[in-house]
């Protein structure tokens, strides 16, 4: 049996690692600093996964969150990873 | 001012104990005396009303800083315990530290090797940002071995378990540890073992959890009240104190003269009983101490915890003043946007008005009128209550002084004037559960003693007239004047953030009253519609219809007179909700089907729920958002006036009678309720001979109940579908249920046909007795009768087993209800304590106080829910319909 992903599942929105390159300009868009973004925790499920495909991930990696929505057809989230959540 | 200050950001909270050295030295005198005033009601020296801990009487001074009343701040004092205690708040601690380390040695009992380990893996988390749910996991891992050992790896001393017999009593192998023994061997745990037990050896020491000296809390904490008798009355705080200081002293004196070690015990566990209660009165395990009077003493713990507690009492919600509560009843002749508030109260809540070049004149005038002024008419007149000077001070306006204080008001001072109309208040009703349970009215000055306002107001209070109070707010500045008006005014209110909605609109007789005006569009006489029209605001009478030589009105057309121009709809009405293919079976003119209303003239349709009612409202709906909340507002004032105006003209009753049915109609029910009673009994005696065919997934047992349960749901049916034959749209009851306006067909059913199968949780009744419902039925008996089948109407009365098994139904509906709110209650609380200090910003984005981002756009669609249709952005069908009507 192949490892489950949640990724896969169907009620997980798309998660995307936001290369570095691309930080600066994604920050610039939303006008916000780093600490002002939502916050992942490294120990997410889904981080984990996106580990799988990229490699260790860092705090300070920001991830686009793709989310459909019921009134604004698709809804891009940002949040950028943590070593733990309060 | 500064709108973008952030003040301060908290970098760090710390926790620590006091040692008995800081407690003396933060303490202005040791309190020895557990007396607090002599004969002369002067405080005694060294009492716990010492001086040195602050005043509360005028004209004494304090003997630490010398300030008078309001200006000493208070001070601490301290109490020398005779036999150390231990604190009740620390128990969990000190039984951890008991547990984990030497009683010989006091090192942790862990191996050279594991604590260095350990340490390491401590020192390595940030305790800073570390999750400190997994800080107390780490330990409490490293903790729960050492205690497992009973051999120290150190000094190969022997540890026995102890036991924690609660609250405050420790126990090695059946014998009690005292307080004295537990701080001696606190005392031995080295500083470098501290980190395994989560204390920061630089802020504290383990022994100072068992206590030796006890602060005494300055006076301004625990002031005594003086009663009207002149009799002193003590803060609870200060009873408590007296006991400790009592016991104390005798406990001192009991082991200096050598008394019997059993008698010291019994004191000593009397010491521990009233500090663990100073603490704590509601302390697991042991009987709260009493006031003389019987009522629990509230200690310290008490005054902070709970509803009536410091935070939730005095810091999150506070008293206010300028405002007024009272019973409300309804004024269908006010503007939604209005409330009408007592002369008594008027005359008691006041503005402040900043006296300035523009109104000076007037406020004289206002001030020479006195406290209670009226027209010549003795009508109401708002006057003046206080004046304040520039420098602050308050002046009472009285009759007697009002000619000369009119002289003396100048720019910069402030006048307290009495409400007038045209005032904007906050009016409010609890349980504020959303948003529309408080809002802004302007204010009528009317006689009587209740709050009025209309009737279209209830719904988002959620208010009725059987009693309900509701309060009322005068606001007390300019700014929050403007926003009162802007945000918070009724009509501003109309669509709820809930469904994207109108949630204010007409209710019950007014929506009869709108039926019987456009249902089949009756014509009324001359004399009848201009009485009914003398009741609204309109340009001109509409045609009139010519008959015999008379001038007759069609219900519609005046309908119409309160439609704005230009306001296009179509929509199925209330009473055709369940019609199909565009005919309506209640309607003589198959146009009727749908309500269409065209450049503010209605065409076709009946008014009523749909059209005009709160959650549907569509007409409501639709001028709100073509014209706004101020032609909307009109539109709700003018309806209210119109529903009353026609039905109090025409009349409107119900009764009884409305429920009667011919004698074929109950016999023909009657039939049919036999007939169920048939095939319940077979079903039952196919069940009990096995060979009833269990449904798919279910047993036989719960076959046969779902069985009878839709025979029984067939029959209540099928008999309210026989009795709603005879009750056509000429029954006023009829006409309510019809029009949305009160009640559903099925309660007619109800009371016309019958009240069908009761149920508790889904099912039919099934619990009392023995295998019975009541001790009238044989054992087993799964008939319809014994299971709470109700045969009778409500109309011909329910016989006493029905009756019975009503009100078992009935009470389940109560229960719900009570479970709910409380529920919902708290559900409600923990949210907005979540949510209180979010904010949209100016890009629709959400943040906290600290400027995190919680949504980059409101919602995720930016979209005001109050303006969405229903959820939705934009309605795209009506758009079109109202460009081009039905030809697309
Ligand atoms: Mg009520
Ligand atoms: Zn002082
Ligand atoms: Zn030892």
């Amino acid at each position: 049996m192949s490892k489950f992903n949640v990724l896969e599942h169907e009620i997980v929105p798309e998660h995307h690692l936001v290369p570095v390159e691309e930080e600066e300009s994604v920050l610039g868009k939303l006008n916000v600093t780093k600490d002002d973004l939502p916050k992942i925790g490294i120990n997410d499920p889904t981080i984990k996964a996106l580990e799988e495909i990229h490699g260790k991930l860092e705090p300070g990696r920001i991830i686009k969150i793709v989310r459909k929505s019921p009134t604004a057809g698709y809804y891009e989230y940002y949040r950028v990873i943590v070593k733990s959540v309060i | 001012m500064n709108f973008n200050n952030v003040s301060k950001r908290i970098e760090k909270i710390k926790f620590a104990l006091l040692s008995p050295d800081e407690i003396r030295k933060m303490s202005q005198i040791r309190v020895i005396t557990p007396d607090t005033y002599d004969d002369d009601g002067y405080p005694i020296e060294r009492g716990l009303m010492d001086l040195h801990m602050g005043v509360i009487e005028p004209g004494l001074k304090c003997a630490t800083c010398g300030g008078k009343v309001d200006e000493c701040p208070g001070h601490f004092g301290h109490i020398e315990l005779a036999m150390p205690v231990v604190h009740i708040g620390f128990i969990k601690e000190i039984k951890s530290m008991l547990d984990s380390s030497c009683k010989e040695c006091g090192r942790i009992k862990l191996t050279d090797d594991e604590i260095n380990n350990y340490r390491i893996q401590i020192e390595a988390m940030d305790f800073s940002t570390t999750d400190p749910e997994i800080i107390d996991m780490t330990l409490k891992k490293i903790l729960e071995m050492a205690a497992q050992r009973s051999i120290c790896p150190h000094c190969n001393a022997e540890s026995p378990k102890v036991i924690l017999d609660k609250p405050t009593t420790f126990r090695e192998g059946g014998i009690k540890i005292t307080p004295k023994e537990i701080r001696e061997r606190l005392e031995r745990i080295p500083d470098d073992d501290l980190l395994f037990f989560g204390i920061d050896k630089a802020s504290a020491r383990p022994e100072w959890m068992i206590l030796t000296v006890l602060p005494v809390p300055p006076i301004d904490v625990r002031p005594s009240i003086t009663l009207e008798t002149g009799e002193r009355s003590e803060d609870d705080l200060t009873h408590k104190l007296v006991d400790i200081i009592r016991i104390s002293q005798r406990l001192r004196e009991s082991r200096d003269n050598g008394s019997p070690q059993l008698i010291i015990e019994d004191l000593w566990d009397l010491l521990q009983y009233h500090i663990t209660t100073y603490f704590d009165n509601q302390t697991a395990g042991i009987p709260p101490a009493r006031h003389r009077s019987g009522r629990a003493l509230k200690t310290l713990v008490q005054r902070l915890k709970g509803k009536e507690g410091r935070f939730r009492a005095n810091l999150s919600g506070k008293r206010v003043n300028f405002s007024s509560r009272s019973v409300i009843s309804p004024e269908p002749f006010l503007s939604m946007n209005e409330v009408g508030i007592p002369e008594i109260a008027a005359r008691e809540l006041t503005v402040p008005v900043l006296i300035n070049s523009f109104n000076i004149d007037k406020m004289k005038e206002w001030i020479k009128r006195g406290t209670d002024p009226r027209t010549e008419d003795g009508k109401y007149l708002a006057g003046v209550n206080y004046l304040i000077r520039p420098d602050g001070r308050r002046i009472k306006l009285t009759d007697q002084n009002a000619e000369i204080n009119s002289e003396r008001i100048d720019l910069g001072w402030t006048v307290e004037r009495q409400m007038t109309e045209g005032d904007i208040v906050l009016f409010n009703r609890q349980p504020s559960l959303h948003r529309m349970s408080m809002m802004a009215h302007t204010v009528r000055v009317l006689s009587g003693m209740t709050f009025r306002f209309n009737l279209s107001d209830c719904t988002p209070y959620n208010a009725d007239f059987d009693g309900d109070e509701m309060n009322l707010h005068v606001i007390q500045s300019e700014e929050s004047r403007a926003e009162a008006r802007i945000i918070m005014k009724v009509q501003e209110q109309i669509m709820s953030p809930r469904f994207g909605g109108p949630i204010i609109g007409a209710i019950h007789d007014h929506i009869t009253s709108l039926f019987l005006l456009t249902h089949n569009n009756p014509l009324l006489s001359e004399d009848d519609a201009i009485h009914t029209v003398s009741y609204i605001e309109f340009d001109k009478l509409p045609e009139p219809v010519i008959k015999d030589g008379k001038k007759y009105y069609h219900g519609r057309d005046i309908f119409s007179l309160i439609l704005p121009k230009g306001l296009n709809v179509k929509f199925k009405s209330h009473l055709c909700a369940g019609s199909k293919d565009d005919k309506c079976e209640y309607e003589n003119d198959p146009a009727d089907t749908y309500v269409v209303i065209t450049d503010g003239k209605l065409l076709h349709g009946t008014i009523d729920d749909e059209a005009v009612g709160p959650f549907s409202g569509i007409i409501v709906d639709k001028i709100f958002r073509k014209m706004g909340p101020q032609a909307a507002s009109k539109f709700i004032d003018n309806v209210t006036r119109l529903a009353v105006g026609y039905l109090s003209h025409r009349g409107f009753s119900t009764g009884i009678k409305d429920y009667d049915i011919p004698k074929e109609a109950i016999s023909r029910i009657q039939e049919i309720s036999n007939e169920t009673l048939d095939k319940i009994e077979k079903l039952v005696a196919a069940f009990r001979s096995g060979q009833l065919q269990p449904l798919p997934g279910r047993s036989i047992e719960d076959t046969l109940e779902v069985e009878i349960l839709s025979a029984t749901g067939g029959v209540r049916d099928e008999s309210g579908k026989i009795a709603s034959q005879y009750l056509g749209l000429n029954d006023p009851s009829v006409i309510m249920a019809r029009s949305g306006a009160r009640a559903k067909m099925l309660n007619i059913a109800e009371v016309a046909g019958m009240v069908g199968q009761q149920s508790v949780r889904g099912g039919r009744l099934n619990r009392g007795y023995a295998n019975r419902t009541l001790p009238h039925f044989k054992e087993n008996d799964l008939g319809a009768y014994a299971r709470g089948f109700i045969k009778s109407s409500y109309r011909a009365g329910l016989n006493p087993t029905e009756y019975f098994f009503h009100s078992i139904g009935g009470r389940e509906g109560l229960v719900d209800i009570a479970v709910r709110t409380s529920r919902s209650g708290y559900m409600q609380r923990r949210l907005i304590n979540a949510f209180e200090d979010l904010k949209v910003d100016e890009k629709r984005r959400v943040e906290d106080t600290i400027g995190s981002v919680v949504q980059f756009k409101y919602g995720e669609d930016g979209i005001d829910p109050t303006r969405s249709d229903e959820g939705k952005t934009v309605d795209v069908d009506y758009v079109a319909y109202d460009e081009f009507g039905d030809e697309q």
